[in-house]
């Protein structure tokens, strides 16, 4: 699926990227530790969290992911927005919250990865 | 001989919010120079992990990078409190950090361990209360 198929499935507000959303993604990640996050990476392209700091965007980075998606409506303020710009991050945020946002998107195809 | 590219960085152990440039610049540069991008991610990794710790646990250092054509040697050094147990610290989920740190995603004791996973060689330097040394090597090709 591509990141508009995600923005519709789970009902995302784009807040930065609306103009890359064809992007192909395979598989997704949801954490709220990024330590977790960076350990297991498997070329995860998207991922979901609840929380919302800079080194949110700065862990997305260094695992190459190409969108991030704040769950349970958080948003994140314009430094973080700004640093996701500079390194091409889509950011998207949904009202739902983490175990329905992965619950969705899992029911629609889309895998954790091994 | 060979070209070695010297990347250094002075990490602010009071802004957490800025800890990561450093790796972000070196991973920048790394793909202007074309490296391969699983190298890079993997250097990338190790070297993120490395500077938030020094930014949580040891009031920021220096981070020094050398790229040459077959392999890139990072070396993070800091003036911090120093790790008594090295052994006990590269144990997975082997954490002292604060609430306050776990609060903002880190802290579960997954950065040392992931640091030797993603590296190639990892040696670790540390005197109590005069600070750590740690060494990274990520082979190219
Ligand atoms: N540069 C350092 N100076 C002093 N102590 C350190 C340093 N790096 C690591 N440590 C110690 O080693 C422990 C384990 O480090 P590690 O990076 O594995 O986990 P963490 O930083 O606590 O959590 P995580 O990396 O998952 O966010 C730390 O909790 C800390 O006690
Ligand atoms: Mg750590």
């Amino acid at each position: 699926m591509n990141l508009s198929d995600v923005k519709n499935i789970i009902d995302c507000q784009v807040i930065f990227g609306e103009d890359r959303l064809d992007r192909e993604i395979h598989t997704a990640c949801g954490s709220d530790m990024m330590s977790d996050v960076l350990a297991f990476v498997k070329d995860q392209s998207i991922l979901l969290t609840g929380l919302v700091n800079p080194q949110v965007i700065r862990t997305a980075d260094m695992m190459d992911m190409v969108c991030i998606v704040f769950v349970r409506g958080k948003q994140p303020d314009e430094a973080m927005i700004q640093l996701a710009q500079e390194r091409d991050i889509v950011l998207m945020s949904t009202s739902h919250r983490m175990f329905t946002a992965c619950g969705l998107l899992w029911e629609n195809g889309l895998r954790g990865g091994n | 001989m060979d070209n070695i590219l010297k990347l250094k960085y002075d990490v602010d152990g009071d802004d957490f919010t800025r800890a990561g440039e450093a790796s972000a610049s070196v991973k920048k540069t790394l793909k202007k120079m074309g490296v391969p991008a699983d190298i890079i991610r993997k250097a990338a990794i190790a070297l993120y992990e490395g500077e938030i710790n020094m930014v949580i646990h040891a009031d920021g250092g220096e981070i020094e990078v050398d790229i040459s054509s077959n392999k890139i040697i990072m070396i993070l050094k800091d003036k911090g409190k120093g790790i008594e147990n090295i052994e006990l610290a590269m144990q997975e989920g082997y954490s002292t950090a604060p609430d306050e740190v776990r609060s903002l995603g880190f802290g579960a004791g997954m950065g040392l361990p992931n640091m030797k996973k993603y590296s190639d060689e990892m040696r670790i330097e540390s005197t109590l209360n005069i600070g750590t040394t740690v060494y990274m090597t990520v082979c190219i090709s």
